[in-house]
């Protein structure tokens, strides 16, 4: 038997696929009061304070699905940390709505908060005096962790990240990026469906920085969760994300792969030539292109457009050793987007 | 049994094992610290030295053997006494503690975290006073036993429960109270002026720097209401001398049951007051900043 409306019917039967974040129209404003300068006015300010409202994020929209794993891009006071805290649930917006896992992150259902997990770079969840092992036992309990799953995932987690024998040292005593490790353990102990990590890496070696990377992306792919991660260093990116949003004051600049942000805000690759020796430099310069000369070795930039046309001749160029054709650090990039826009924020606010 | 019945069950003795947890942990996290307990024990003993001088003192200077219904003796064992129920009531670190968690943000895991923060810090206290207790049971017992003397005979086994009892709702009561303050730190950047004010009324009210007896003969307005009558509503006098008084049978009988019911109300009042504080403590701070 055919129906002729099976809109509603088609709907019900299929399972309809929720995003795992969802935010639209979301905003913050603070109201911020300023400390005015000298001794009199501060007195002054005892009675009259001057205060004005800051919108940390204004209207952000946002959807994340399974098992994405998003950068947050954006300069000091983008608000990125503030969207993290709106999504824990740290704090309340003025404007707008969100969901995570189906969940008002802001009521702060102990449902919800079983579910997903946040882990500061610079704030430490463990005790402080105790080793790491206690915590964790808290985590189980707290969580409601079964014993039997608990030890499991703990000692899987330990040793991916091969710091099974720091577990009983007061964690005090531990470097920064080994308690970074521990951190990130109890964080996940629970098998969050939602990670928000907020500069997980900042201030550790590269060594640290690659082995967190490394679990980071395995736990991520065999639990399918889903993860938003702020930083400053590129190399976590890199690393581990595949969509990247860019947020500057407030606003999403950008939100595609990491592969489009490459493609859509660089017009050249930089190329490498290694020389026999300190070139002449009119028979680089020639060509037109803006170089660098570092002894035998020159970097230019060429357009993206002629470097199938132009390589070849550059190539003959007598005494070319070696050479490379890269693309612009992402660094670079997402450095050239913070200060174009920051330059744009300025024109706007000079005409207005 | 239905499925509602079970959990219902079932949660708060999952919440007793998390406490349970909780406990333990702290119990750890305090034992790393206990060295420094042994010495500041004994020094808080110095300030009672200078009473007992002073009322020597008073006593020498009247002719009467009893002062508001207290002899030289009971003099002294009232400010011993008072050291004890002081170390189940006070509560040192408490209301700085929370302000501070307020003000640096490591209050935010409590609200990330499955867990309640007022458990949580009844957790955290509870451990610190048995590791205290640990301590100091070695310096209280040797100055209670060189001064066995001014105590009277030991009391009857119903006001040695009430005396217990009067002891563990000062503990909740001094928490509670403590905690309430604290949790001011969600409006007030710094909460240590008022921790200050509340402390010197504290001092006052609660028996700690004399007798409340003594304010028997202090009228309050013309009914021939006297300030101590007004003191036994507040909760203050069941932080120090209430317990003492029991103890040495100043109060009995269904005045003692009043005393009891009053407290034990002062108890439940409190938490309700610092569970109101910290949901709109937490719901401000949600809104302003975080």
């Amino acid at each position: 038997m055919h129906n002729t409306d099976l809109g509603g019917m088609a709907g019900a039967s299929e399972p309809v696929i929720h995003p795992v974040i969802h935010v639209a129209g979301l905003a913050k404003e603070y109201r911020v009061y300023d400390k005015p300068e000298g001794l009199a006015a501060s007195i002054r300010a005892l009675v009259h304070r001057t205060s004005r409202v800051v919108e940390a994020v204004k209207g952000i929209d946002l959807e994340v699905g399974r098992g994405e794993f998003v950068a947050l891009l954006g300069p000091n006071g983008a608000g990125k940390t503030t969207l993290l805290k709106l999504l824990s649930g740290i704090i309340t917006p003025s404007r707008g709505t969100a969901t995570v896992l189906g969940h008002v992150p802001w009521e702060r259902a102990d449902e919800f908060r079983r579910r997903f997990a946040l882990v500061m770079g610079q704030r430490n969840q463990l005790w402080w005096d105790l080793p790491a092992a206690e915590s964790f036992r808290l985590h189980q309990e707290i969580y409601r962790i079964e014993p039997a799953r608990f030890e499991k995932t703990r000692d899987e987690l330990v040793d991916l990240l091969g710091v099974r024998r720091l577990v009983l040292q007061p964690v005090r005593e531990l470097s920064l990026g080994e308690r970074m490790k521990l951190e990130l353990v109890a964080a996940l102990l629970h098998e969050p469906e939602v990670l928000f990590l907020d500069e997980p890496t900042i201030g550790l070696d590269v060594v640290a920085q690659h082995t967190i990377h490394d679990f980071l992306r395995d736990v991520q792919r065999r639990r399918r969760m889903t993860v938003i991660l702020t930083t400053h260093y590129m190399k976590d990116v890199a690393a581990l994300c595949e969509r990247v949003v860019v947020i500057t004051r407030g606003e999403v600049l950008y939100d595609g792969s990491l592969a489009e942000i490459v493609d859509r805000f660089t017009t050249h690759k930089i190329v490498t030539l290694d020389l026999d020796e300190a070139p002449d430099r009119s028979r680089i310069e020639r060509f037109g292109f803006p170089c660098e000369f570092r002894g035998p070795q020159v970097v230019l930039r060429i357009d993206r457009g002629r470097i199938a046309d132009v390589l070849p001749e550059i190539l003959g160029t007598t005494g070319v050793r070696d050479v490379s054709v890269e693309d612009v650090p992402l660094e670079q990039i997402v450095a050239e987007l913070f200060r174009t826009d920051a330059r744009e924020a300025a024109a706007a606010e000079a005409g207005r | 049994m239905s499925r509602a019945a079970t959990a219902a069950l079932r949660d708060p003795l999952r919440g007793l094992s998390t406490w349970w947890t909780m406990l333990k942990i702290c119990l750890e996290e305090r034992l790393v610290y206990r060295g420094d307990f042994a010495l500041g024990t004994l020094m808080r003993f110095l300030p009672i030295v200078t009473q007992v001088f002073l009322w020597t003192a008073v006593f020498s200077a009247t002719s009467r053997s009893d002062i508001a219904g207290y002899s030289r003796n009971d003099i002294v064992a009232y400010y011993l006494l008072t050291m004890l129920t002081r170390a189940f009531s006070s509560m040192p670190g408490l209301a700085g503690g929370i302000a501070r968690s307020v003000r640096d943000g490591s209050v935010k895991k409590f609200l990330i975290q499955p867990v309640d923060y007022v458990s949580f810090l009844l957790a955290a206290r509870v451990a610190h006073k048995l590791v205290y207790y640990a301590v100091a049971v070695v310096p209280f017992g040797l100055v209670f036993f060189l001064c066995r003397s001014y105590f009277p005979p030991v009391p009857d086994a119903t006001t040695i429960a009430a005396f217990l009892l009067s002891l563990v709702l000062s503990f909740l009561l001094g928490f509670f109270m403590e905690a309430t303050l604290g949790m001011l730190g969600f409006w007030f950047m710094e909460v240590s002026s008022i921790v200050f004010g509340y402390m010197l009324v504290q001092y006052l009210l609660s028996g700690h720097m004399f007798p409340i007896d003594l304010l028997r003969t202090v009228p309050v307005g013309s009914g021939g209401v006297s300030l101590a009558d007004v003191v036994h509503w507040l909760p203050f006098e069941y932080t120090a001398y209430f317990p003492s008084a029991v103890w040495l049978g100043k109060v009995r009988g269904p005045e003692l049951l009043g005393s009891l019911a009053i407290e034990a109300a002062w108890v439940v009042a409190m938490a309700i007051a610092c569970r109101i504080a910290w949901r709109r403590g937490t719901r401000r701070y949600a809104a302003f900043g975080g």
